[in-house]
């Protein structure tokens, strides 16, 4: 995983709640046995007026002119501004590889759903949760400013928006340390394998018909 | 101190290591594998050199891609058209061999959908911390189990570690209290906790859903509230372990026998929250208020009885929800105000996780019994969720009744639900669906999907439009006995 490093991202906005995963990536696209290469159908659905397959051109599709990332104002865009319960609906992780292949770094909305939060620190996107005040005053400053950017530093857990004005953010300790040093979560669990492995030998004891071979 | 709950005791009996900055590490007792968010697991653990941590743990089998025609699944593997979903699942099946993982393969008399699989070979036990790359693993919490859905990177970590690395979650109860209503079922019973809690009510929460109605259900119903309960937004829906849940468990092929049946029982005995246990939010239904439900919109909040109407987006609490609100109804065809008796169908779908267990399909074949299904139903198809729940069916004769009634009786898979293989619906057609989520386009490029029961489902088929199954004869008949 790359480091996190601190950016200036162009804003663009999503208004609309509850966006699940399929919306995020439909079905079809999650048969690819790859993590790369979903970025083209990211909000495939939305994004386009056809009906997307796997293994397409999609330069050859007709785009849909209203959906925002179409609109030539949010070119290059890294930060997704989104409504309440983003990302939920379905485990399946094609969502955020999608977003990062897409290129966003970060997802601001006042909440998110559980499984996709997880699977969003895994591959390295950031997620704030702000207030629905904050984040309704984000839309409208988005809305009124071309190329309304965030500068995006989580060392010290702050974006900066485009008027100077500085927004704190929560996020817990371990998610921003794997984030800033880029960690691999598997490495630094297996430091633990004694703990596994002592854990696993009393948990086998104490309950054996866990543990019963039956193949 | 006070007592603790289910959740609280399941935690402690997997805890491995709590770190100081508040996340932890959890044993986990069963991991499910499907082909979908897998491949790129195994490919992970190629990459680093890894090796599974303990390879009986491990459950595979294919769902999501597999056909459901007879015609293509006498094949095998070679039956699935579509190249792309022949390399997934051709993938699993190479994973599997590679790591010497046991797989149930596309034609296994065991091969279903992977939350049908489990409880049904008894490889899902109580006290067991469960996990699958897949949302709607919370149904394993119907005994009394840990259960909940997980990434890819997670499917991973688990392969490699047998941890997960999480943080614990706040305890919610949703009690649902007294005698349901003849036609009433799990189904509605968790529609109506989503319609009530909303999409995002249980995001932090793990869910135990207890009280008389809940207690009252037969493990396949007890699966089906666990099944949703991720649209309530919680990964994990637990319910305590009774003697339902035990008779369940008794003789299936991964149940423990003899000494360890009797050492096991005595452990799950204690798998009940205690009476002092204290829950962050608790939730109360009356269960004589649920009446069946059918969504109208695209998320499974967007849901009401079957007397009630669409509801008009002006009356919608903010200005978010009135815009979501417009929307569904725009994507759905819809008007305010429209009855719900008055929505007609297109395709009927009777399937999925949530209901494609043996009782599911009774309850619908019950209702479809000597009856025909309406002309203007273009397809009505019923997907056991398993090689065994259909061969069940068959041996009760119910493949008869859904196939006389005009119903399509295929083989097993997650099919519809979310339409990764050929079953889908096309843009604009309303599908009376028993499946889980009714996002755009989640059954087919816009599809439209009204979730409902199994017994509702039959009954729209029948009538080309949802009825009250409570007003049917079968249940009048029925009616008439109890007077």
């Amino acid at each position: 995983m790359k480091k996190f490093e601190r950016f200036e991202g162009v804003v663009a906005p999503l208004d609309r709640a509850n966006v699940d995963t399929d919306l995020i990536i439909p079905k079809q696209f999650l048969k690819s046995i790859k993590r790369t290469g979903f970025g083209v159908n990211l909000f495939d659905e939305l994004r386009y007026l056809d009906e997307g397959q796997p293994d397409q051109d999609c330069s050859q599709r007709p785009l849909n002119p209203d959906f925002v990332l179409n609109q030539p104002r949010y070119d290059n865009a890294e930060v997704l501004l989104a409504r309440r319960n983003f990302g939920c609906g379905s485990s399946r992780e094609h969502a955020p590889w999608a977003l990062e292949d897409f290129g966003f770094k970060l997802v601001v909305a006042p909440s998110f759903a559980d499984i996709f939060y997880n699977n969003a620190f895994k591959n390295g996107i950031l997620l704030i949760t702000l207030d629905e005040d904050t984040i309704d005053r984000l839309f409208d400053e988005v809305e009124a400013k071309e190329g309304y950017r965030l500068d995006v530093d989580l060392e010290n857990q702050r974006v900066i928006t485009h008027r100077g004005e500085i927004l704190e953010f929560e996020v817990d300790e371990f998610r921003k340390h794997c984030l800033l040093e880029g960690l691999d979560d598997i490495g630094l669990t297996l430091k633990d394998e004694d703990a596994i492995r002592a854990f696993e030998e009393k948990h086998r004891q104490r309950r054996s018909w866990l543990f019963r071979q039956t193949a | 101190m006070s007592g603790q709950t289910l959740y609280d005791k399941l935690w402690d009996q997997h805890l491995v290591k709590q770190r100081d900055d508040g996340t932890a590490l959890i044993y986990i007792d069963r991991h499910m594998l499907h082909e979908v968010t897998s491949p790129q697991a195994f490919e992970g653990l190629r990459l680093a050199n890894r090796k599974p941590w303990r390879l009986d743990t491990n459950l595979a089998t294919t769902d999501h891609n597999v056909p459901t025609t007879l015609i293509e699944r006498a094949q095998g593997n070679s039956g699935i058209k579509d190249p792309v979903s022949l390399i997934q699942v051709q993938t699993l099946d190479d994973n599997c061999l590679e790591y010497g993982i046991e797989e149930f393969k596309i034609n296994d008399p065991r091969q279903g959908i992977v939350h049908v699989v489990g409880p049904e070979q008894g490889a899902t036990l109580p006290g067991m911390t469960v996990v699958c790359g897949d949302s709607h693993t919370a149904t394993h919490g119907a005994f009394g189990a840990l259960a909940h859905g997980i990434g890819t990177s997670e499917v991973e970590h688990v392969l490699a570690t047998q941890c997960l690395l999480t943080q614990k979650m706040k305890n919610m109860q949703v009690r649902v209290e007294g005698k349901l209503g003849l036609g009433v079922t799990a189904k509605d019973v968790v529609l109506a906790i989503i319609g009530k809690i909303g999409t995002a009510g249980g995001t932090g929460y793990a869910i135990e859903f207890a009280g008389s109605a809940i207690e009252s259900l037969s493990m396949e119903g007890r699966m089906t509230v666990c099944n949703m309960a991720i649209e309530a937004g919680a990964r994990v829906g637990m319910i305590a372990v009774d003697d339902t849940t035990i008779d369940y468990i008794g003789n299936r092929p991964y149940s423990p026998t003899g000494e360890q049946w009797e050492a096991a029982v005595a452990d799950w005995r204690n798998l009940v929250s205690d009476p002092d246990a204290v829950f962050d939010n608790v939730v109360t239904l009356k269960a004589e208020d649920i009446e069946p439900q059918v969504s109208w919109g695209t998320s499974p909040e967007m849901v009401t009885g079957i007397s009630g109407q669409v509801p008009d987006p002006n009356a919608a609490p903010d200005e978010t929800v009135q815009r979501s609100h417009s929307r569904a109804l725009e994507y759905m065809g819809l008007k305010a105000h429209q009855k719900i008796t008055d929505i007609k169908l297109d395709k009927i779908f009777i399937g999925s996780c949530t209901n494609a267990r043996i009782e599911d399909l009774r309850e619908a074949a019950k209702v479809a019994k000597g009856n025909k299904i309406a002309d203007s139903i273009k397809l009505a198809m019923v997907v056991p969720g398993s090689g065994l729940v259909k061969r069940q069916a068959e041996e009760e004769g119910l493949d008869k009744i859904f196939i006389e009634a005009g119903f399509e009786w295929r083989e097993p898979g997650c099919s519809m639900c979310l339409a990764m293989n050929a079953d889908k619906l096309g843009a604009g057609e309303h599908c009376a669906s028993t499946s889980n989520r009714n996002f755009e386009g989640r059954q087919g490029y816009g599809g439209r999907t009204h979730l409902v029961s199994p017994a509702m489902a039959a009954a729209a088929a029948i009538a080309g439009h949802f009825v009250d199954v409570r007003r049917l004869p079968a249940n009048d008949a029925t009616h008439a006995q109890e007077a």
